[in-house]
């Protein structure tokens, strides 16, 4: 494929793809993430073979996708034209698919979704519960297109929010849509991102940076991924937009080491996009130069904070850096460094393509669009969720998630894994906002929602969290570092009954010296779960020390 | 340049800009204490014993002073109820490594801190860094290094660095807060040449 260099070009190319494929061609769609196959290619290979004994080769595609999103029925797989989906199907499902579905145009009854509560059955996508009441703007694409293919992108009408930006938006322009679109940062903090991003734009310096933070590693967070593997050019588009916008030359793709897979797709998706002019000197003959390059922690959670993760590009420790300088205004190497998560990334280009009017009528006031959730703990329907803004935690977990499993009753809702906090029950009609989450103590955070049972413990849950951040601490400043040494004990003797008078304002002295004097955010909020707990359900707290034992 | 004004515990305090409001108090002669400070060394901002309170635009903030850069109408207290509970706290969960330190005793007396708060942990080490920011930064040997993270951090010599190199420095020994770091260093020695024989 030749450098695409111009609008014109793009569009034609765009229309040569769509005008090669047959609509109507059958098509098996394989959800290939991490929670239906883990990296085992069975499920495909079960397919090919089939396609190929049943005689159909050539007349059927194989799509391997990103992650579909329920999780709990994977593998899932999605038969096109007709959009059947098939639930939990092994390989030994592949000849009676290929035979009654693809050739016979039948449904297999067996592997359609069934209601576990009313048993009613959901041939289509739009009819099962679980996503019939999501928004999924930016997750509903991914069993349409194949990771690793730029022509799956383009046909979905890809790269053509940058041919607009570049086109008919001055870096401005892009950068006051963002700002009107009140787009907040995903990655935990909510902060708005069209500041952030003129913060960076109007720092003086010749050279800045914007990066994309891929470092997904809190406990059950994995909505992240669903995106970064599963539709790798939207965060790309989003990046090469937010370059333009800042005034940046170079992003980086900040990911980690240990899962060779998650950055397989983003590998390639690079490298096409710079095949076709993407990325690169003079982008669609626009005049603007981008380049991205993939960076790789060096296996910590805190590498994903912000000025640790600079400093890990910058090839130090990666050491949340000492500055009060915000890294907007002097990060990698003392430049403007401009970091975003995947899922503000994933965000811009519809934005700039469908304009912030029509982003700004999804979501609350103050939280606007749709929100990527992954569901899981004592739960029906673990998975990936993208609902809007507004939309009530009672949806999330019940109509969305199916309620709790075993007949048990619901305790509590957990967000933002080791560095959020958990509300009651009691409190399951909040919706789902920013402001109002963080003000009830548990802030959205970068959107992992733990569901709890009447078991679940919150003394052990806490250390659960804790023993998560005493491995992740860098372990450089002392609020942090010896906080979570001494919580740690105090809980971990709590936890066996064996608590003692005063430990409870011991805990809550160390959070709050924690939470105002550490270093970085991973710090500041380590106390946040302990905080919530002790705000709603110190009850727990006291019987561990009173009663000499924990009720569960 | 201009100098920039700033008010430290009600004193009017002139600074030059990029200075930090450590800088600043102690040139204006009130005291801020410190652990992991030192003046050939880069700012650190790992004890977090220097805090103190500063109000900017309206906004209140507890900031560890050693990195702060002075601005423009700052107020700073070196001194409030906030700030004397996080020294205070701090300095009990030191003092579960280094109890007879001197330099903590004295700062635990100033701000009613108990030694005994926090179970003892036998390590003796506050994980300041002096000694691994001093080798690394003025000797340029980095002969001692941090290894681990989170609490299970802790300071190691390198031994292949550090037979050749710290028998005649040996530089950052009187730096050590809790005067133990001799012990660390001496029982390093002791595997090397172990190692050796």
């Amino acid at each position: 494929m030749a450098r695409i260099n111009s609008v014109k070009e793009l569009e034609k190319v765009r229309k040569g793809i769509i005008s090669k494929r047959d609509p109507n061609k059958p098509c098996v769609a394989i959800c290939g993430g991490i929670g239906c196959l883990g990296g085992r290619d069975n499920l495909i290979h079960a397919f090919e073979r089939e396609i190929k004994d049943q005689n159909l080769e050539g007349q059927v595609d194989v799509r391997v996708t990103g992650c579909h999103g329920f999780c709990a029925q994977g593998p899932n797989i999605v038969i096109y034209p007709e959009e059947i989906c098939y639930v939990k199907v092994q390989p030994e499902d592949a000849s009676e698919i290929v035979k009654q579905t693809l050739i016979g145009k039948k449904v297999v009854e067996r592997l359609v979704y069934a209601d576990p509560n009313t048993g009613e059955k959901a041939v289509y996508q739009s009819e099962i519960p679980y996503y019939r009441k999501q928004m999924r703007n930016l997750l509903g694409t991914n069993p349409k297109i194949d990771p690793k293919s730029i022509d799956d992108y383009l046909a979905i009408n890809g790269y053509s929010s940058l041919a607009k930006a570049l086109f008919k938006m001055t870096p401005e322009q892009v950068l006051e849509e963002i700002k009107k679109a009140n787009l907040r940062g995903r990655g935990g903090g909510g902060f708005p991102a069209g500041l952030k991003w003129e913060t960076a734009r109007n720092a003086p310096a010749e050279i800045k940076y914007v990066i994309c933070n891929g470092h997904e590693g809190e406990p059950g967070a994995y909505m992240d991924r669903a995106i970064f593997q599963g539709n790798p050019h939207l965060i790309i588009e989003g990046l090469i937009i937010g370059g333009y916008a800042i005034g940046a030359k170079q992003g980086f793709i900040y990911t980690r080491h240990d899962m060779p897979r998650l950055r397989e797709n983003i590998d390639i998706a690079l490298k096409a996009a710079y095949n076709y002019g993407f990325l690169g000197t003079n982008i669609l003959g626009s005049g603007f130069d981008f380049d991205i390059e993939v960076h790789l922690d060096v296996g910590i959670f805190v590498s994903g904070e912000a000025s640790a993760l600079m400093r890990s590009i910058e090839g130090k420790a990666p050491e949340p850096r000492p500055k009060y300088t915000r890294t907007a205004v002097k990060g990698i190497w003392e430049r403007p460094s401009n970091l975003n998560n995947v899922e503000t990334w994933a965000n811009v280009p519809q934005i700039i393509g469908k304009g912030a009017d029509w982003y700004l009528g999804i979501g609350t006031e103050g939280s606007k669009g749709t929100k990527m959730i992954s569901l899981s703990g004592n739960i029906v329907n673990s998975g990936v969720v993208e609902v809007p803004f507004g939309t009530s935690l009672k949806e999330i977990v019940y109509d969305i998630g199916g309620g709790i499993p075993n007949g048990k009753k619901l305790k509590a809702i957990h967000f933002g894994a080791a560095m959020g906090g958990s509300l009651p029950a009691e409190l399951i009609d909040t919706p789902l906002d920013f402001d109002v989450m963080s003000k009830l103590g548990a802030a959205i955070g970068a959107g992992g929602l733990f569901v709890m049972d009447e078991d679940t413990n919150m003394v052990n849950m806490n250390k659960f969290f804790l023993d998560f951040l005493a491995n992740e601490s860098c372990g450089k400043c002392a609020p942090c570092r010896e906080g979570i040494r001494q919580m740690l004990r105090i809980l971990t003797r709590m936890s066996k009954g064996e608590g003692r008078e005063g430990d409870i304002e011991a805990l809550e002295e160390l959070c709050e010296v924690g939470s105002l004097a550490s270093l970085c955010a991973l710090g500041k909020t380590t106390s946040s779960p302990i905080y919530s707990a002790l705000r709603y359900f110190k009850k727990e707290y006291e019987a561990s020390i009173k009663e000499k034992g924990c009720n569960a | 340049m201009s100098d920039i004004i700033l008010t430290i515990d009600g004193k009017e305090v002139r600074a030059k800009e990029g200075m930090t409001v450590l800088n600043a108090a102690h040139s204006a002669g009130i005291f801020i204490p410190t652990l992991c400070h030192h003046e050939k060394l880069e700012p650190y901002g790992g004890c977090r014993i220097c805090t103190v309170e500063v109000e900017s635009r309206g906004r209140t903030n507890y900031v560890a002073s050693c990195l702060y850069p002075v601005e423009k109408n700052l107020i700073v207290r070196t001194r409030s109820e906030k700030v004397d509970k996080i020294r205070k706290v701090l300095l009990e969960l030191l003092m579960a490594h280094a109890p007879d330190s001197p330099q903590l005793k004295e700062l635990a007396e100033e701000y009613g801190a108990k030694s005994a708060r926090f179970e003892k942990e036998a390590s003796f080490c506050i994980l300041c860094g002096l000694c691994v920011r001093y080798c690394a930064e003025v000797k340029k040997k980095s002969a001692i290094a941090f290894v681990d993270q989170g609490p299970k951090r802790e300071i190691n010599f390198i031994p292949e660095i550090a037979s050749k190199e710290c028998w005649n420095c040996k530089e950052c020994f009187p730096l050590c807060p809790t005067s133990y770091l001799q012990a660390a260093y001496v029982l390093t020695q002791g595997l090397v040449g172990f190692k050796n024989s």
